[in-house]
């Protein structure tokens, strides 16, 4: 696994703005894409995340684990900003994003692609339609360009052997075909950061290390920072370059995964344990 | 009885005052609950609406709606308006055979059909068949996560899915509104001609000279209302959905309700608005 040479604490210690080392979140960070500090988000009387303080690095793939319930995926979608917080601060390549308007929120999703839980194809579209939609909708291209970037990516994510692939529609396609196609729409308008949504959900232990190689391969292939939600511990560890848990509303845990592997931290170790990754006396001894 | 007695049996001004505030509440939770349907019905609508003003405007969407609400309901449309019309004649035929006026049947049939019965049962059919595959297909859309992958690639869902929805239903309806018009009135034809032996000619006088264009202006215009309150109401619940496919089926049952019962207490307004605007033989 890619490793920076040197890496922020295992366990966050989150910082406020304001204080040493704050100043430079306005401005574009080589390391970290995403940043995002005091974070609240309420529905109702449920509050679910409380001062979540996140970094993103670029490039890399960061990895986002917890339990269910524990609003992982509440704060993918305020990375994207299709949820706004009740508090706190998101910055994308050094722009607070969290007064953005709508206009201004249309260009900051162009830097994102997201790959859903269920890819969430379009049902009344068929594959090619899918993968051309952000195209479609976003520029003026011919029929032949968008063709040609469409069959580009049904080759490299290895779709195009696939029998009729580009008229099948989404009932037609398995589990994997269906991730496979959700992860080129996401591709085809060339996003810097990739988001996915529990990539590996209902899929067989073959399909989950395809998918698990797919993500691998497009962080590798394409440059883009990956940002993966998972409660899949083996995924996790088999992908990752950084680790963050989420657990109660906050991020308990941030680093790499041998960092991770040996921290302490309650939640993560009975995580970890109940993973059957590390047995518990392995982990007690780290 | 001693003043302490009085005074514990008076009833503390505070105990009044929270008593009064607990009736208020109980008033206003319904009040406010119905405030907030209409509200965000509103809101939902004047979203669409300003989903016209800007690019793009997504021609290709709205005509396949135009294709879903209008040609794919002809046929439901052609057979209610043909029994229906039936049925008009036959009421008609019997009420007038009383007064041996069975020659006015034409003329009965036609504004009935004309103001009443032609956009209510277009409205209701249209509800049933296309207002329930609105709210289900956004709905399953919605807890799919399809919408929100519509967002993701920064289109406005409201432009996209509900505008074309709600335009289109508004400017079908008139159309389907005619189409059960005119079946209507061949299946009052045939039933009056050839089942009741009503003249031919005292049939097609009557209905001339008593129906008006004024009646299907009213007819075609109550029609486009229906249109647009059904197809919010449908969108509306469909776009609302959270959870999974039993509030997709409820949210299609709302839709149904909604819409039917929004056409049938806006045809007791607009009636009631169209004879004080327009008043007249109608």
């Amino acid at each position: 696994m890619n490793q920076p040479p040197s890496s922020p604490p295992t366990v966050a210690e989150p910082t406020a703005p304001g204080q040493p080392g704050e100043s430079s979140l306005a401005v574009r960070d080589e390391r970290w894409q995403i940043r995002v500090r005091g974070l609240h988000k309420s529905f109702g009387v449920q509050h679910v995340l409380r001062g979540i303080d996140l970094d993103i690095e670029r490039g890399r793939t960061n990895i986002i684990i917890g339990g269910s319930g524990q609003g992982k995926s509440v704060l993918m979608k305020h990375l994207m900003g299709l949820l706004r917080p009740d508090a706190g601060q998101i910055w994308v390549d050094g722009e607070d994003v969290v007064p953005f308007d709508d206009r201004e929120m249309g260009r900051l999703r162009r830097k994102f692609g997201m790959v859903f839980q269920y890819a969430a194809l379009f049902d009344s579209m068929n594959v090619v339609e899918n993968i051309a939609f952000p195209l479609i909708e976003r520029y003026k291209l011919s029929r032949d360009e968008i063709m040609e970037r469409v069959r580009d990516l049904l080759r490299k994510l290895d779709l195009a052997d696939v029998a009729g692939i580009e008229q099948k529609v989404p009932p037609e396609l398995s589990g994997g075909q269906r991730k496979r196609v959700g992860l080129a729409r996401a591709l085809i308008d060339r996003p810097e950061i990739l988001l996915y949504d529990e990539p590996t959900t209902g899929l067989d232990p073959v399909a989950t290390k395809n998918v698990d190689e797919m993500i691998r391969r497009t962080s590798d292939e394409f440059g883009v920072t990956s940002v993966v939600i998972s409660h899949d511990m083996a995924s996790t560890f088999r992908i990752g370059d950084r680790i963050s848990m989420l657990y109660n509303g906050t991020i308990v845990v941030n680093g790499t995964p041998e960092e991770v592997l040996v921290s302490r931290h309650p939640a993560l170790r009975e995580f970890v344990e109940t993973s059957g990754l590390v047995a518990p006396e392995a982990n007690g001894q780290a | 009885m001693s003043e302490a007695d009085s005074a514990d049996s008076a009833p503390n001004p505070s105990d009044v005052e929270r008593r009064m505030r607990g009736l208020l509440d109980l008033l206003a939770v319904p009040l406010r609950a119905l405030l907030s349907y209409f509200g965000d019905h509103a809101l939902m609508l004047g979203q669409a609406l300003r989903g016209l003003g800007y690019r793009p405007f997504r021609l290709r969407l709205f005509l396949e709606q135009m294709n879903f609400i209008g040609v794919g309901s002809l046929w439901i449309v052609g057979l209610v308006g043909f029994f229906s019309g039936a049925v008009s004649a036959q009421q008609a035929i019997t009420a007038l055979r009383i007064f041996q006026q069975e020659r006015f049947v034409g003329a009965t049939v036609g504004i009935s059909l004309a103001q009443e019965l032609a956009p209510v049962f277009t409205g209701l059919m249209i509800t049933a068949r296309a207002g329930s595959g609105m709210a289900t297909e956004l709905g399953s859309m919605r807890i799919t996560e399809q919408i929100d992958a519509l967002t993701t690639f920064a289109v406005d869902p409201i432009q996209y899915l509900v505008t074309p929805r709600v335009i289109a239903t508004t400017l079908i309806m008139p159309v389907m509104t005619m189409v059960f018009n005119v079946v209507g009135l061949i299946g009052a034809y045939l039933f009056a001609i050839y089942l009741e032996n009503i003249d031919l000619g005292q049939f097609i006088e009557q209905f001339r000279f008593w129906t008006d264009p004024k009646d299907y202006i009213i007819g075609c215009s109550k029609s486009a209302v229906f249109g647009l309150t059904l197809s919010v109401a449908a969108c509306y619940q469909g776009f609302n959905v959270r959870g999974g496919a039993k509030e997709v089926g409820l949210a299609t049952t709302r839709a149904v309700v909604a819409g039917s019962v929004s056409i049938l207490v806006s045809d007791y307004f607009l009636i009631d608005a169209f004879h004080i605007l327009w008043p007249g033989k109608s």
